[in-house]
């Protein structure tokens, strides 16, 4: 017995009204503010796609999104290899998982402007205990100076601050595989390189890609703890994407570029998103 | 290819074991031939698992020793004991081919790939894996992928002996039928020693040439299908082997004869020494328990189809009694009487075989 009527979209009206109200309509808003110019007065003229052309040929928008396209990459080559060498040396079992996982996990439940501070501090040339370090290795760092000092703290903090994540769901897909994959390569005489490449990594696969797409989309929107940390200077060297786009829409007040530019952004992140799940799951697919 | 011996072998996961219940192995005592096929059989947690990895070296015995062809392999690891082992679940390189998970091992060990490619095809060919050579091995059904598993095993032309640790598990029933005669058929073609561990005893006795019971622990008897089925050395094996099992019931002997509910039963192997036994019992399949004019009375409580035969449950004076009739005979109704035949009908003492000292 079927019927065929359409009671069930009475079902998924609540999460419609939901998503509409946290996503849709706030998102409107920024196409309604994209494509119109305005000088005050609540008084809106038409713009057409005026804003999005003079974006995609701002030079400034070019160089924070490679800041943050090389900002990306950096973390990202860095955060999952090393997550899962990390995950990789942890105990599986005794007492020393909990002390481990609680050690890893200490990081990810600091808030993000904390964590900002705590490194602008630890990073001060004079007071701070890193600045003090590097300056005593006889290195001249000085993060409110010199790019590559405040760059170089950024990555270190991006590392600090989020290779647990990736540490975490390695392991989780580490001790889900079955101890007879194990014992299975020993008879078979696989050494700790090909457990590795055909057991471990393959079984790791779908959390890496979850922690790929999250450490992507994370570092991507990167805002609070560079803010915090170095406010997008020396200069404009740490300014990443979302730190120039809140200059333009409330330091300049210029809504109709920071909308564009945000929309932009959006897609960026969405299709880059996209390209990285499909090709990290291609072989399932065939 | 090798002999195995297991010698005054007892393994415990306690660190330090005191009671009798500490050891999940109490003591092993076993010599297993070159080639042969082997079941190790009994109800989980029996301790069939354990021995079978102290034979593959995954787990060191707390005493005894290991022999593969008189030298001592106790202390080797699992890789230097040219063992293979196929899992309970199938296990399988799932980033890899199927030609390349039955290279794995081969190539782990350095053999030219001009010989790795011939072993391959071989292998392949005898479990009929040849068309799926190339397939991605991850999207298989689980009996293909089991034969792969087995498949890694058999191309190596070091292998001592190839386990199965309850291979049939995840299997749908209409194909483990068919991978159980495979298996055999894969045995009698190649003549590596084979160790099957199982719970199931129609798999144990389709399998091997001899079958090793084991219960806490303990081997309580070796012997061939025919031999755990007409002459259980205990009333477990009586039991855990048969569908349904041996019937148990409760005896007392004197004057040299023993004695149902005060009913003279015959027993084929005599009542044996049974002075000193706290327990006595007799045992007999239901396959050997007919209806009688005269004998020990029972009644008759239930009637179970069983396709080629019925399954006829009988009270007598308080003891279940299991009888069974040809499918389509008359069965007859109310009080009846039952009798035993006497040469497959024998006493027990305290669950072993009376008056055989060599049954323990």
């Amino acid at each position: 017995m079927k019927t065929e009527n359409q009671k069930g979209w009475f079902f998924i009206l609540p999460v419609m009204l939901l998503v509409a109200f946290n996503a849709l309509v706030p998102l409107m808003t920024v196409v309604n503010y994209s494509v119109q110019e305005t000088f005050g007065n609540n008084v809106f003229f038409w713009h057409g796609v005026g804003w999005f052309e003079d974006v995609l040929h701002s030079e400034r928008f070019h160089a924070a999104l490679g800041r943050q396209l090389l900002f990306t990459g950096t973390i990202l080559a860095i955060e999952v290899p090393l997550g899962v060498a990390i995950a990789l040396a942890m105990p599986k079992k005794g007492p020393w998982v909990p002390v481990c996982l609680v050690l890893m996990a200490l990081p990810l439940l600091i808030p993000w402007n904390v964590v900002g501070a705590m490194w602008n501090i630890f990073a001060l040339p004079d007071i701070g205990l890193l600045g003090r370090m590097i300056n005593g290795m006889g290195i001249d760092y000085n993060m409110t100076q010199q790019p590559w000092a405040a760059w170089f703290t950024v990555i270190l903090m991006d590392v600090w601050h989020w290779t647990s994540l990736v540490v975490l769901l390695a392991y989780a897909g580490l001790i889900a595989i079955p101890d007879a994959y194990y014992q299975a390569a020993k008879i078979d005489g696989a050494g700790p390189w090909a457990v590795f490449r055909h057991i471990q990594l393959p079984k790791m696969k779908k959390v890496l890609t979850i922690a790929v797409l999250l450490r992507f989309m994370d570092s991507f929107m990167i805002y609070t703890e560079p803010f915090v940390l170095t406010g997008g200077g020396p200069g404009n060297s740490t300014t990443f994407l979302s730190i120039d786009l809140v200059k333009i829409a409330l330091g300049q007040f210029d809504l109709g570029p920071a909308a564009a530019m945000s929309l932009i952004y959006f897609v960026i992140t969405l299709l880059v998103s996209w390209v990285f799940y499909t090709v990290m799951t291609r072989d399932e697919a065939q | 290819m090798a002999k195995i011996g297991l010698k005054a072998l007892r393994h415990s996961y306690h660190p330090n074991p005191q009671a009798e219940a500490d050891w999940a192995l109490r003591r092993i005592d076993l010599d297993w031939d070159d080639g042969g096929a082997y079941a190790l059989l009994g109800p989980s947690g029996c301790g069939k698992t354990t021995l079978l990895n102290i034979i593959s070296g995954l787990v060191v015995p707390t005493e005894g020793r290991v022999l593969f062809d008189e030298r001592d392999v106790t202390a080797l690891p699992p890789d230097q004991r040219h063992i293979a082992q196929v899992f309970q679940f199938p296990v399988i390189y799932d980033t890899m081919s199927v030609y390349d998970n039955l290279a794995f091992p081969l190539r782990n060990r350095g053999v030219a790939e001009d010989r790795v490619d011939a072993r391959v095809r071989e292998i392949a060919e005898m479990l009929e894996l040849s068309d799926m050579l190339k397939t991605r091995a991850a999207g298989l059904a689980a009996d293909s992928k089991q034969k792969i598993s087995l498949g890694r095993g058999l191309v190596r032309d070091d292998v001592n002996v190839i386990m199965f640790d309850e291979p049939l598990t995840v299997i749908d029933p209409h194909l483990k039928w068919k991978l159980r005669s495979k298996l055999k058929e894969l045995h009698q073609k190649v003549r590596v020693t084979m160790i099957y561990v199982t719970h199931d005893q129609t798999e144990a006795l389709t399998f091997a040439d001899q079958v090793v019971v084991m219960q806490e622990g303990e081997i309580v008897q070796i012997g061939s299908p025919v031999e755990l089925f007409e002459r259980p050395a205990h009333t477990f094996v009586g039991h855990f082997i048969g569908s349904p099992g041996m019937n148990v019931l409760p005896c007392e002997v004197r004057d040299g004869g023993a004695f149902f509910r005060g009913h003279h039963v015959q027993v084929g192997e005599g009542v044996g020494h049974t002075s000193g036994a706290r327990r006595l019992e007799i045992g007999v399949r239901p396959e050997y328990v007919s209806f009688a004019e005269s004998g020990i009375p029972a009644a008759v409580v239930k009637v179970a189809d069983a396709g080629r035969h019925r399954i006829v449950e009988l009270s007598a004076d308080g003891s279940r009694i299991h009888l069974l009739a040809p499918a389509g005979g008359a069965i007859p109704e109310g009080a009846v009487h039952v009798r035993f035949d006497p040469a497959r009908t024998r006493v027990y003492a305290d669950g072993w075989l009376a008056g055989r000292e060599d049954a323990r």
